[in-house]
C-alpha cells in the first residue's frame, strides 16, 4: 500500500495534491505574516494559490515530471523503454503513458465525457427557457450553466478532441513511429482534465460557478464571486495544455514525415492540423494574458480593467479575442481536414484542387488574425477599426468558399459511398455553408449592430460549431473507429444518430435566428411572452437532441466492447494509417514507410500513396525497446 | 442501360440549373416575406432591414447551390449494389472553374461591402438639431438624464423621445459592462465603464419600446429592462416642462401644480428620489411600479401590491437590507445593497415616510 503512494500513478496523485494544498496554506500565512495582514488564512487567498499548485502537485504525482527532474537534478534518466507502449487494460489510460495511440484514445474518451457534460448543462438551460420567468433555476445558477457549457464544450471538448484525434492518426499518416516529443505529449494531456474539472467545481465555490459567459468580460469577471477564478486557473491548464500539443504537432509534422513525404503529398488531415498549430501557437497565449490580467485584477489590484485606476476595460475585449477569433478556425480547420479525408475516399475520386486546399487553410491562418474586433462591434471601440474589420471579414468567406467549392466537385462523378462518416460529412458540408452564411452577414456592421448579443449570435455560433465542427468531429469519430478500435461500429445506429442529429440539430438551432432579429437578447435566464412559442418549440427539439447524442454513445461503447472486429482498411482508404493493422502494432509501422505518390489517387490505375517495405531499415525505436527491455526495467528497479 | 455506360455519361446540367434557380427563387421569396424584424421606429431601422433583405437575396442561392450539388450527387453518384470497388475518374482539379469560384464570391462580396459602407455611413451621420440625451447603466436599472440650457438637467427612468427629432445617445457605465439597445430603433452600443459612448437615431413611430441590456452584467441582466416612449413633440415638451416645474418633481400624472406637494418638507422630495434617484442613488422606480410617481417597471415587486399594510420597519429594513425578505417570485442579489450609503439619513427617512403613505396603505 505504502508503494502505491511512493511510486507514479493516481494514488501518489491524490497525495501531492493534499501537499500542494497545504503548501499554499504555508505560502499564504508566510506572506501575510510577513505583511501583517488580517486575517492570516483569507479563504480567497489560500483558494487562489491553491487551485494554481494542486494541479501542479498532482501531475508531478503522477509521474508526468520524473524524467525532466531527474535529468534537472543530475540523476541518471530512466531510458524510455516502451513498456507501457499500448493499452492492455482500461486501467492502462489513467497512467501517464507515452504512446501516442494511447494518448490520443485518452484525449478522444475525455474530451466526449465533457462533451457529455456539457450538453447536459445545455438541456438543463432549455429545460429553464421553455417558458418565460423562473421555473427550475434561479438567475445564478442559469449564468453558471451557459458558461460552463460553453466554456467546457469549447476548451475541453472540441480543441482537444481534434487534438486526440490527430494525435492517434496524424504521425500514422505522415509514416511516423510516434509524436516527437512523447513525453510533452503526455503531459498536454493530463493537464486537460485537470482544467475541465476545475471548472466543474467551481459549482462549489461561495457565491456560484463562474457566470460571466466564456468570454469572461472584464470589470464583470473581475467582482464576479470567487467562482470566477475556477475559470481564470482553469483555462491556463487547458490553454497550456493545447499550446504544448500544438508545438508537439509542429515539430511532429516538420521533422518526422516519412522518406518521400513531402509538404504536397502530405494529406489534408495533416495540413489542416499544421495551420492549426500555427494558430495555437500564435494565439493561445493571447487568452493565457487576459486570464491572468484578470486574475491579478482581482488577487492583486493591478487595475488591468479598472477605469477608476487607469486601466481599460476595452483592452479586456482586444486581448481576448485577438486569441478567441483565430480559437474560431482552431475549431474548425482540423473539422476541414477530416473531412477532406472522409469526402475523397468515400467519393472514391481525388480531392479537387488539392493545392488550393492547402493554400486557402494557410491563408486562413494569416486572415484568421485580422478580424478579431468584428466581434467588437458594438463594444464602443474606435469607430475607424469597423470597417477594416468587415473588409478582412468578408476577405476571408473567399478561402473558405473555395474549400466548399472544392469539395463539392469532389462530389461530382465520384462512387458516393452512403456510410455514417460520409453522411455526416455531406451534413457539414450544408449546414457550415449556413454557419458560414450568417457569419457574412455578422460582419456587415449595420446588421451587427442590430443582433449582436442576440440568439441570432447563438443559433450562428452553433452552426458553425455544431452543424460545422461537432459534424466533422461524429464524421472523424466514425471513419476511424475502426483503426482506433480494432472494431467495426453498427451502421444502423450510425445512421440513425445522423438523421436524428440533423433534423432536430435544425429544428433547436434554427428559429433562434428569428427569435434573435425580433430581439430575444442572449445570456437571459426569463424573456417576453411574445417568444414563448419558439422557446418552447425549441426546448422540445433539444431534448431529442441530446437523445441522439445517446444513441451515439451506445453505438461507441457497445461496438468497441463487442463489434465485429475491423479489417486493416475497410475503406480501401490510400492513406498510410488504413496500410497497418487496425489497431495499428505498437510502433505503428513494421518498417519504414516510403511514400510514393499523393495520397488522394484514386480512380488512377495502379496509383500507391506508400510502400511499407519489409524490415528493409528496421525501426530503430522499435528494435532497441525490444533488445534492451530486460535491462531496463532492472534500472526501474533501483528507483523504487 | 448497363451500369458502366451509366457512369459514363454526361451529367445533365441544365435541369439543375432550372432547379437551382426555381428553388432560389422561392426561398428568396419566403425570406423577404418572412417578418423578420420588430416595429420599425427610427430612420435607422429601414437601411438595416434593407440590408438584411439583400444578405437574404445573396445567401438564399449560395445555400441553393451547396445543397442542390449535396443532394444531387447523393442520389445520382451514389454506389449501387456491384460498384463496391469502382473508382470515379481521376479528376485532379480545373484551374477556370477555380479561378471562376473564387472571383465570383470576390465580386460579390465588394459590391456588398461597399453598399454597407454607404449604409453604416447614413444610419450614422450628424443630424441638424440634435437633442442629447445621457444614458447610464448601472446594476441592473437604466436611468436618462435630458440637459437643460443653463438649469439642471432632467432626469427620468423612463426614456421619452419626442418623434422626428433627431436624438444623440450618450452612454455611460458606473460599475460593469452593459449594452443600450432599443431593438425597435435597431441601433446598440456597450456602455462601458470609463469611456462615453455614443449612438444616434431619429425615432419616426409614436409608442412605447422595450429598452434592454444586451451585454451580459450580472445576476439581473434578464430583468435589466426600460420603455422608451415616443411622443408627439408637444406631448414631449409639455412632460420636459412638468419635469422642471420646481418641487412638482417626477409627477407624471396630470397638472404640475400638485397641491399636497408643498405640505411634504419641501427641501427633500421623495417622490423625486424614487422615481429619479437623488443623483447617486438609481431610482427605485427604474425597477420598481408604483402608482403614485408613475413609474412602471416589472423589474422588482410592484410596491404598490407588496407594501400593502407594511409598517415603516419593514420598509426601510427593504430598502438598506434587502436580501432580508425577497417577495414571492424574485431572486434576492438584484437590488442594490447600498442604499444606506447613496441615500442620506434624511432622505431614507422621507422616502420610507412616503411609501408608508402612498404604498403601505
Amino acid at each position: 500500500m505504502v508503494a502505491k503512494f511512493r511510486n507514479p500513478g493516481l494514488y501518489r496523485a491524490g497525495l501531492y495534491t493534499v501537499y500542494a494544498v497545504a503548501l499554499a496554506y504555508a505560502i499564504i500565512w508566510v506572506f501575510r505574516t510577513w505583511y501583517s495582514l488580517d486575517p492570516v488564512f483569507k479563504g480567497e487567498a489560500v483558494l487562489e494559490l491553491a487551485l494554481f499548485l494542486s494541479p501542479l502537485g498532482f501531475l508531478i504525482g503522477l509521474g508526468s515530471f520524473s524524467y525532466w527532474f531527474r535529468w534537472a537534478t543530475g540523476k541518471p534518466t530512466i531510458p524510455e523503454d516502451h513498456s507501457g507502449h499500448g493499452a492492455h487494460s482500461w486501467r492502462d489510460y489513467f497512467k501517464v503513458n507515452t504512446d501516442h495511440k494511447v494518448i490520443g484514445i485518452q484525449y478522444v474518451v475525455t474530451s466526449f465525457v465533457f462533451f457529455f457534460i456539457g450538453g447536459l448543462f445545455a438541456m438543463l438551460m432549455r429545460a429553464e427557457l421553455a417558458q418565460p420567468g423562473r421555473q427550475f433555476v434561479d438567475s445564478s445558477t442559469f449564468n453558471g450553466l451557459f458558461s460552463v457549457h460553453a466554456s467546457l464544450l469549447i476548451f475541453l471538448f472540441i480543441i482537444p478532441v481534434f487534438a486526440g484525434l490527430a494525435n492517434y492518426v496524424l504521425p500514422l499518416m505522415i509514416g511516423a513511429p510516434d509524436m516527437a516529443f512523447p513525453r510533452l505529449n503526455a503531459l498536454s494531456f493530463w493537464m486537460l482534465p485537470l482544467g475541465g474539472i476545475m471548472m466543474l467545481l467551481s459549482f462549489l465555490a461561495p457565491g456560484g460557478s463562474f457566470a460571466s459567459g466564456w468570454t469572461a468580460y472584464a470589470p464583470l469577471a473581475v467582482t464576479a464571486p470567487e467562482g470566477q477564478v475556477f475559470f481564470t486557473i482553469g483555462v491556463q491548464f487547458a490553454g497550456a495544455s493545447s499550446i504544448a500539443t500544438a508545438l508537439n504537432f509542429l515539430v511532429t509534422i516538420i521533422t518526422m514525415r516519412a522518406p518521400g513525404m513531402s509538404f504536397f503529398r502530405m494529406p489534408l488531415l495533416v495540413w489542416a492540423n499544421f495551420s492549426t498549430s500555427l494558430l495555437v501557437v500564435i494565439a493561445t497565449p493571447f487568452i493565457a494574458v487576459s486570464q491572468f490580467m484578470v486574475f491579478f485584477d482581482r488577487a492583486l489590484g493591478f487595475n488591468f480593467f479598472e477605469p477608476a485606476g487607469g486601466g481599460d476595460v476595452l483592452m479586456y475585449q482586444h486581448i481576448f479575442w485577438f486569441y478567441s477569433h483565430p480559437a474560431v478556425y482552431i475549431m474548425m480547420l482540423p473539422g476541414f481536414g477530416i473531412v477532406s479525408e472522409i469526402l475523397a475516399v468515400k467519393s472514391r475520386k481525388p480531392i479537387f484542387g488539392y493545392r488550393m486546399m492547402a493554400f486557402s487553410l494557410l491563408a486562413i491562418v494569416v486572415l484568421g488574425f485580422t478580424v478579431w474586433a468584428h466581434h467588437m462591434f458594438v463594444s464602443g471601440m474606435q469607430d475607424w477599426i469597423r470597417v477594416p474589420m468587415m473588409v478582412t471579414t468578408a476577405i476571408i468567406a473567399v478561402p473558405t468558399g473555395i474549400k466548399i467549392f472544392s469539395w463539392l466537385a469532389t462530389l461530382w462523378r465520384g462512387v458516393l459511398h452512403l456510410d455514417t462518416p460520409m453522411l455526416f460529412a455531406l451534413g457539414f458540408l450544408t449546414m457550415f455553408t449556413l454557419g458560414g452564411i450568417s457569419g457574412v452577414m455578422l460582419a456587415i456592421i449595420p446588421v451587427t449592430i442590430h443582433v449582436s448579443d442576440t440568439y441570432f449570435i447563438v443559433a450562428h455560433i452553433h452552426y458553425v460549431l455544431f452543424g460545422g465542427s461537432l459534424f466533422t468531429i461524429f464524421a472523424g469519430v466514425y471513419y476511424w473507429f475502426p483503426k482506433m478500435t480494432g472494431r467495426m461500429y453498427d451502421e444502423r445506429l450510425g445512421k440513425i444518430h445522423f438523421w436524428s442529429t440533423f433534423v432536430f440539430f435544425n429544428l433547436t438551432f434554427a428559429p433562434m435566428h428569428v427569435i434573435g432579429i425580433q430581439g430575444m437578447p442572449r445570456r437571459v435566464a426569463d424573456y417576453a411572452e411574445q417568444w414563448a412559442t419558439w422557446n418552447l418549440m425549441i426546448t422540445i427539439a433539444s431534448f431529442f437532441l441530446g437523445l441522439s447524442a445517446l444513441v451515439f454513445a451506445y453505438n461507441m461503447v457497445a461496438s468497441w466492447r463487442g463489434g465485429p472486429k475491423a479489417e486493416s482498411n475497410p475503406w480501401r482508404a490510400l492513406t498510410l494509417e488504413w496500410q497497418v493493422t487496425s489497431p495499428p502494432p505498437i510502433f505503428n509501422f513494421d518498417a519504414i514507410p516510403t511514400v510514393v505518390g499523393g495520397p488522394y489517387e484514386y480512380g488512377v490505375p495502379g496509383a500507391v500513396h506508400g510502400v511499407l517495405k519489409d524490415a528493409e531499415v528496421p525501426t530503430p525505436v522499435g528494435a532497441a525497446a525490444h533488445g534492451e527491455s530486460a535491462g531496463t526495467t532492472a534500472t526501474k528497479d533501483e528507483e523504487h | 442501360m448497363s451500369e458502366e455506360t451509366r457512369r459514363l455519361e454526361r451529367t445533365p446540367i441544365l435541369p439543375l440549373v432550372v432547379i437551382g434557380v426555381l428553388a432560389s427563387a422561392i426561398g428568396i421569396a419566403i425570406g423577404l416575406v418572412i417578418d423578420w424584424f420588430p416595429t420599425d421606429a427610427s430612420i435607422q431601422a429601414k437601411p438595416i432591414d434593407n440590408l438584411y433583405d439583400l444578405m437574404i437575396i445573396l445567401s438564399v442561392p449560395v445555400f441553393v447551390v451547396v445543397t442542390i450539388i449535396v443532394l444531387f450527387s447523393a442520389w445520382k453518384f451514389r454506389m449501387r449494389p456491384g460498384e463496391e470497388q469502382l473508382d470515379g475518374p481521376p479528376i485532379h482539379g480545373n484551374t477556370k472553374l477555380e479561378v471562376v469560384w473564387t472571383a465570383i464570391p470576390a465580386l460579390v462580396l465588394v459590391v456588398l461591402c461597399s453598399y454597407t459602407y454607404v449604409v453604416l455611413t447614413d444610419i450614422e451621420e450628424a443630424q441638424a438639431n440634435e437633442m442629447r440625451i445621457n444614458v447610464t447603466g448601472q446594476q441592473f436599472a437604466w436611468s436618462y438624464e435630458y440637459p437643460q440650457a443653463g438649469g439642471k438637467p432632467v432626469r427620468s427612468t423612463t426614456l421619452y423621445l419626442p418623434k422626428d427629432r433627431p436624438v444623440r445617445f450618450y452612454v455611460k457605465a458606473l460599475d460593469v459592462l452593459h449594452d443600450f439597445w432599443v431593438p425597435a430603433f435597431r441601433m446598440k452600443v456597450d456602455a462601458v465603464p470609463g469611456i462615453t459612448t455614443r449612438y444616434r437615431v431619429t425615432p419616426t413611430r409614436l409608442g412605447t419600446y422595450p429598452v434592454v441590456c444586451a451585454e451580459l452584467c450580472g445576476l439581473g441582466h434578464a430583468v435589466m429592462r426600460s420603455t422608451a416612449k415616443v411622443v408627439t413633440p408637444a406631448d414631449f415638451d409639455s412632460w420636459l416642462a412638468e419635469q422642471q416645474a420646481p418641487a412638482g418633481g417626477a409627477d407624471t400624472g396630470a397638472g404640475a401644480s400638485d397641491g399636497d406637494k408643498g405640505t411634504k418638507a419641501p427641501e427633500i422630495d421623495a417622490k423625486t428620489i424614487f422615481a429619479e434617484g437623488n443623483g447617486t442613488s438609481i431610482a427605485c422606480g427604474a425597477c420598481h411600479t408604483l402608482a403614485d410617481a408613475g413609474t412602471s417597471s416589472q423589474t422588482g415587486p410592484e410596491l404598490d401590491k407588496v407594501l400593502k399594510g407594511k409598517d415603516a420597519d419593514f420598509i426601510k429594513t427593504s430598502i438598506t437590507d434587502p436580501e432580508a425578505e425577497i417577495a414571492e417570485g424574485f431572486q434576492g442579489g438584484i437590488m442594490p445593497k447600498n442604499y444606506a450609503d447613496t441615500l442620506s439619513p434624511e432622505e431614507l427617512d422621507a422616502l420610507v415616510k412616503y411609501l408608508g403613505e402612498v404604498a403601505a396603505k
